[in-house]
């Protein structure tokens, strides 16, 4: 026998499609059926009067909270009125969920234990997925950092008739000296190769 | 010098948001020891939300916000005061090009006249409604704000039934130029730069404003959690007396150029200078080509402009009755009276030599002329403070003032 909870229906609403496809797999792994997703606010009072959401989850970057909260509350645009997230006294969830930037609103008169573990999921995949961003960024980082690094190197070879290696070792004395990333001061030694560079022919 | 308190405050990309951009910006409040971090966000909701769980300590807020949390009208809130306004007026209603060739076809002109501008339009929206046209779409920024409720209050004195003559949707203030642009909405009432926004980029011209609809209205106000405030009485009464000083610097024709050049950077505005100038110099795009003097468009700080009238709250209340947001009881009234705290703002102002009104609250729409007023601390002038339409709201009739509108909008 399913789980009462997995007959919810669930609207997920997140500009950000990657991490809407996160929030969406977890639900369906948990058992979740009734999964629908949206990107775009264009036309939602129709689509949302369709799918009767039982609970709605949104993420807080969102500029259309406002004109949602308004909707929510209009009893003709969802013939349930929605109320605002999760039990007013868990706090501890409602921290959780606004630190992870999601929101969640249920229908009214729904149990909360129902719907804990849809924002309890929702709020543990955001976290997730912000985490991966953060580490996406970094290898975006260390990427763009090395080939600085290899244009400095080039610009060292050429000036100062140095080897690869001895190019390299310069920067990183250089980096050690200032207690500076290697990458920043192969993109000051870029900086100034450029200011005194003779203008380029074309 | 060390600072005493950590603040951090919510704000909206309005420009509105001058006093809290200026007290950081300009060390009115690392003067009072405070060390004042602004983070901007994306919705209202997000700035309710976040004062509820902590992370903003104060914010920059909707005036009507505080009162609609209080009254349980609005999701996850915590009980709120406002102890301090952001200023006066700053607001305007915006119509799209086409819109706007219908009204002046039926003798709208640019003058920002409200009382003309909504002849007009109730004469386009007579005819859209005998030839089975859908209703005209507005937009404002929130239902709990004071662009719904001068919007709405400018219709129903034109004739114009806001509930089923125009269909009134919410739109976040920065996408406001571009729906109008794109024609998901006919015309929009929200604060500046977002209306001077559509002049300049071509999609719509500014109809009337807030300064003459009803002059010297209430605007934003500072939102303080309760709790915090109770417990944070001193550093809330410092804070107080920063953006009190910095409503001073804003107010000064010397600073508007700087001031324009702060809040247009990336962490406030994030836009072209020139959008910000015309509220602050009070000198407003019509059109493109057409620019008109509104003196008292935006006030930052004379006549008391950052005192919380609790004639100011219960005029918002008035309206949340007359729109059907809540119920008139005595109760509920006594709730919007006491979201606003004068009692704060004078105890935190008492020595600072600034003009304290002796009175909580006023009749609005009775002074027709700049009046002076009985005041402690330095002379104090009012006004003018009324409606366009001519009416008063005495805070002691409330529950004549709610049954008269309440028959004359039927």
């Amino acid at each position: 026998m399913p789980e009462p909870e997995a007959t919810l229906s669930v609207l997920i609403i997140d500009e950000n499609r990657l991490r809407a496809a996160i929030i969406e797999d977890g639900l369906r792994d948990a058992g979740y059926t009734k999964l629908t997703v949206i990107h775009d606010v264009q036309g939602i009072a129709r689509r949302i009067a369709d799918i009767a959401p039982d609970v709605i989850v949104i993420d807080l970057g969102n500029p259309n909270r406002d004109m949602l909260e308004n909707m929510f509350q209009l009893s003709r645009a969802v013939q349930r009125p929605i109320a605002m997230f999760v039990d007013r006294s868990d706090q501890a969830s409602i921290e959780a969920a606004v630190e992870a930037g999601v929101s969640a609103y249920v229908v009214d008169g729904l149990k909360q234990e129902r719907v804990k573990a849809i924002l309890g999921m929702a709020i543990s995949r955001f976290n997730a997925f912000s985490r991966m961003s953060r580490e996406l960024e970094d290898v975006r980082n260390e990427l763009e950092g090395r080939k600085l690094v290899d244009r400095a190197k080039g610009i060292l070879m050429a000036t100062r008739g140095l080897s690869e290696a001895d190019a390299y070792a310069l920067l990183r004395k250089t980096a050690m000296n200032q207690n500076r990333k290697i990458s920043e001061i192969a993109q000051s030694l870029i900086t100034a190769a450029e200011l005194f560079a003779p203008p380029e022919k074309d | 010098m060390t600072s005493r308190f950590e603040i951090t405050a919510g704000l909206m990309p309005l420009l509105d948001s001058a006093l809290l951009v200026a007290a950081k910006e300009k060390d009115f409040a690392r003067v009072e020891g405070i060390e004042l971090r602004l983070v901007r966000e994306t919705s209202w909701a997000n700035i309710r939300d976040r004062l509820a769980v902590g992370h903003f300590q104060v914010a920059h807020a909707l005036a009507p916000m505080p009162i609609a949390c209080n009254l349980g009208l609005s999701p996850l809130s915590v009980p709120t005061i406002a102890p301090l306004a952001l200023g006066l007026g700053g607001n305007a209603i915006t119509v799209s090009l086409p819109l706007w060739e219908l009204m002046s076809e039926a003798g709208a002109t640019a003058s920002f006249d409200p009382a003309a501008a909504g002849r007009a339009l109730k004469s386009v929206v007579a005819k859209r409604t005998k030839a089975a046209h859908p209703p005209l779409r507005f937009a404002v920024v929130h239902p709990h704000s004071g662009h719904n409720y001068e919007l709405r209050y400018w219709l129903a004195a034109s004739g114009i039934d806001p509930d089923r003559e125009i269909e009134i949707v919410i739109v976040p203030p920065p996408l406001m130029a571009d729906a109008l642009q794109s024609a998901s909405i006919d015309a929009y009432c929200v604060g500046e730069p977002w209306n001077t926004a559509a002049v300049l980029t071509g999609a719509g011209r500014i109809a009337t404003v807030k300064a003459a609809i009803w002059r010297s209205s209430p605007e934003k106000v500072l939102a303080v959690p309760a709790s915090w405030a109770e417990a944070h009485a001193e550093a809330l009464a410092s804070l107080l007396r920063a953006l009190v000083r910095a409503a001073q610097w804003c107010t000064n024709p010397a600073n508007h150029d700087e001031l324009a050049h702060i809040i247009a950077r990336p962490g406030y505005l994030d836009r072209p200078v020139e959008w910000m100038l015309p509220a602050l110099t009070g000198t407003l795009h019509a059109s493109r080509s057409h620019v008109l003097p509104v003196p008292e468009f935006f006030v930052p700080y004379a006549k008391a402009a950052t005192f919380p009238w609790k004639s100011h709250a219960l005029w918002f209340y008035s309206q949340m009755v007359r729109w059907r947001q809540v119920a008139h009881t005595d109760a509920n009234a006594a709730i919007a009276r006491g979201t606003y705290r004068p009692d704060l703002y004078r105890t935190a102002l008492a020595s600072s030599g600034i003009a304290l009104p002796v009175a909580n609250a006023k009749v609005e729409g009775a002074l027709k002329v700049e009046t002076p007023v009985g005041s402690a601390g330095a002379s104090l002038l009012l006004g003018p403070d009324g409606f366009f339409d001519g009416d008063l709201f005495d805070p002691d009739e409330l529950d004549g003032y709610i049954a008269r509108q309440r028959t004359g909008s039927a």
